[in-house]
């Protein structure tokens, strides 16, 4: 077994219920060697580098088609990165989050194959509802490449919502959970997005921090899941009816933005508070044992 | 029942010429090419589906089923024949199906149909668009003889028609694109994908086209066995080795250094997948397939294996 591979994340992908054939490999190309690498990554990025409270979880079901939508946050994926990261360590038996990604990923070498392995494949309608059928969890962010483009002022309002997830649910009777994401605008402060830049990589556009590239700050990332939504119909409705419950979704994930907000504002303040306390008790000789 | 198979000379015509003959059908063959190891049973005119011989085997033996399998792919022929086989002869099928009373007409497409590109989804339905006239120009004929054939579902109301989509062949008769692409010790890759490969048996492929008629389905439909697997498991399994190439490199590698030739547009089918739905054929048939692609790699390995 390779050196970057725990032993105990391969045991956790060994419990992943998808129908893996004899190489390891899931009728979409999802590998389990390349899960068990992504997840070993993955981990120290959820438990050391960022420290991510995660709140609601038991609305995420371990069984059966469901749908996580929720927002984006930050210049590169680390949003979806730690909601997949949630729902493989935080659910009994784990599970594989799907999510749909922009298509200049396929194009690209290695990026398209390293996602594909994850799991993550490219957006498209048609994948998302074979998905479904075969009773998956999918990852979607209905504000697409919009999204990942707000800048640091702007990192926690919702632009544009999409309103294909929201047929494409009520088609195949898929509940909703929606997800709010907050800390992901920290870690990435956009100041400018460069389209030139995105346009020589072949990306649509190459978010820039003050640091210059786009590498994330260890900030504290909330995650906040709620109530799975349910929407009854066909998927066939005139868009006025479907642009409605878009805008349900959208609203609760709203108030999820905020309350992510008010946990991390008091996390923070707490962590500033301990650390005072830390100062003074330094200041004054006294231990934390003494404290407590 | 009497069954007529244009292109019976192929791997993949004889095998189910003999099949059909051990359940018992009257099995009648058109092909260009000879068979000399026939089965006596089996009935072979040497004549070339185009041309008129071709019809007075129609007037004459009134088949009740006719089987087309008589395509031919970038591999075999230069392209101003290739298209005047696969449209011409697949027109004159058609019509000779329509002009002496045959009850059911089967198709036997390929699911390169619907063309490999980034953005080409997982999972293709029959109703998905025919993407290889741009990815893949090369392949535009049998593209048109399929749409060819579809028409007939309209056009010819009282015949059945069925149109069949096959994934890629693998076994160890090593016929086929995949098999022809698989056959050296060294298998170029693009560097940076690696594309799911959607590929049956010869043997399931055999039972899917014997069920097809047995069960008389109209329509159009794909047809897979097993779960598609990365081109780079498939080379790896039937014991080849990988060579990882940049895309630039890789086109001008192709047809030397024991390379594989081919045209540009296959690179595009090296690069992305092309993975078919067959949900539909297995309801309307009851079809299973009973090897799975471990078996069907290992059995191509075993048959041609890698030399020195």
């Amino acid at each position: 077994m390779s050196l970057l591979i725990d032993p105990e994340i391969a045991a956790r992908v060994d419990r992943l219920e998808l129908p893996f054939n004899a190489y390891g490999v899931d009728p979409y190309g999802a590998s389990k060697k390349h899960l068990a690498r992504l997840f070993t990554l993955l981990r120290f990025f959820y438990r050391h580098y960022f420290t991510v409270g995660v709140e609601g979880m038991e609305h995420v079901p371990v069984r059966g088609r469901a749908m996580l939508v929720g927002n984006h946050s930050g210049g590169i994926a680390i949003d979806g990165a730690m909601v997949i990261t949630s729902c493989f360590f935080e659910l009994e038996p784990p599970r594989l989050a799907q999510g749909m990604a922009e298509k200049f990923m396929a194009q690209t070498p290695f990026m398209g194959l390293l996602a594909t392995r994850g799991g993550q494949l490219t957006g498209l309608v048609e994948t998302a509802e074979h998905l479904l059928h075969d009773e998956r969890l999918l990852m979607i962010f209905p504000e697409g490449a919009r999204g990942t483009a707000k800048l640091y002022p702007e990192r926690n309002t919702l632009v544009h919502f999409g309103s294909g997830f929201m047929r494409l649910a009520m088609k195949t009777g898929t509940p909703i959970i929606p997800f709010g994401f907050v800390g992901g605008g920290e870690a990435i402060p956009t100041i400018a997005n460069s389209y030139a830049l995105g346009k020589l990589l072949g990306a649509p556009y190459i978010p820039i921090t003050p640091w210059g590239v786009a590498l994330p700050a260890p900030v504290r990332l909330e995650l906040t899941y709620s109530a799975p939504m349910r929407f009854e119909g066909t998927g066939t409705e005139e868009d006025e009816v479907i642009e409605g419950y878009v805008e349900q979704v959208k609203q609760r994930i709203a108030g999820l933005i905020e309350v992510g907000r008010e946990r991390r504002r008091k996390a923070l303040a707490w962590s500033r508070g301990a650390e005072d306390e830390a100062r003074i008790e330094g200041e004054t000789g006294g231990t934390k044992e003494e404290q407590r | 029942m009497r069954v007529l198979i244009p292109g019976i000379g192929g791997v993949l015509g004889q095998r189910v010429a003999r099949r059909l003959l051990e359940q018992g059908h009257e099995v009648i063959g058109i092909d260009r090419r000879p068979w000399p190891d026939a089965p006596p049973g089996i009935e072979l005119h040497n004549v070339d589906i185009r041309k008129r011989a071709a019809e007075d085997v129609f007037r004459k033996r009134r088949p009740q089923a006719v089987i087309h399998m008589a395509t031919v792919t970038h591999l075999v022929e230069k392209t101003a024949e290739r298209y005047k086989i696969n449209l011409g002869g697949t027109r004159a099928v058609f019509e000779h199906c329509r002009d002496w009373g045959v009850e059911h007409a089967i198709f036997v497409g390929r699911h390169t149909y619907y063309g490999a590109a980034a953005d080409s989804p997982l999972y293709h339905k029959e109703e998905d668009p025919p993407m290889a006239v741009t990815t893949f120009p090369e392949l535009s004929d049998l593209v048109a003889a399929d749409l060819y054939a579809c028409t007939a579902l309209w056009r010819l109301p009282n015949m059945v028609t069925t149109v069949l989509r096959m994934v890629y062949t693998l076994g160890p008769t090593g016929h086929g694109t995949l098999a022809t692409f698989l056959r050296g010790r060294h298998v170029p890759m693009v560097l940076g994908f690696d594309p799911l490969f959607h590929f049956m048996h010869e043997e399931d492929v055999t039972t899917a086209i014997c069920l097809a008629l047995e069960k008389r389905v109209q329509g159009v439909y794909n047809v897979a066995g097993p779960q598609p697997v990365p081109l780079s498991v498939v080379v790896r399994g039937t014991g080849r080795t990988p060579i990882p190439l940049p895309e630039f490199a890789f086109r001008a590698a192709l047809g030397r250094f024991g390379l594989p030739r081919l045209p540009p547009g296959a690179l595009a089918h090296i690069m992305y997948p092309v993975v078919v739905d067959s949900e539909a054929f297995r309801a309307a048939t009851g079809f299973v397939h009973q090897v799975d692609e471990v078996r069907a790699m290992e059995e191509f390995r075993n048959a041609f294996p890698v030399r020195g």
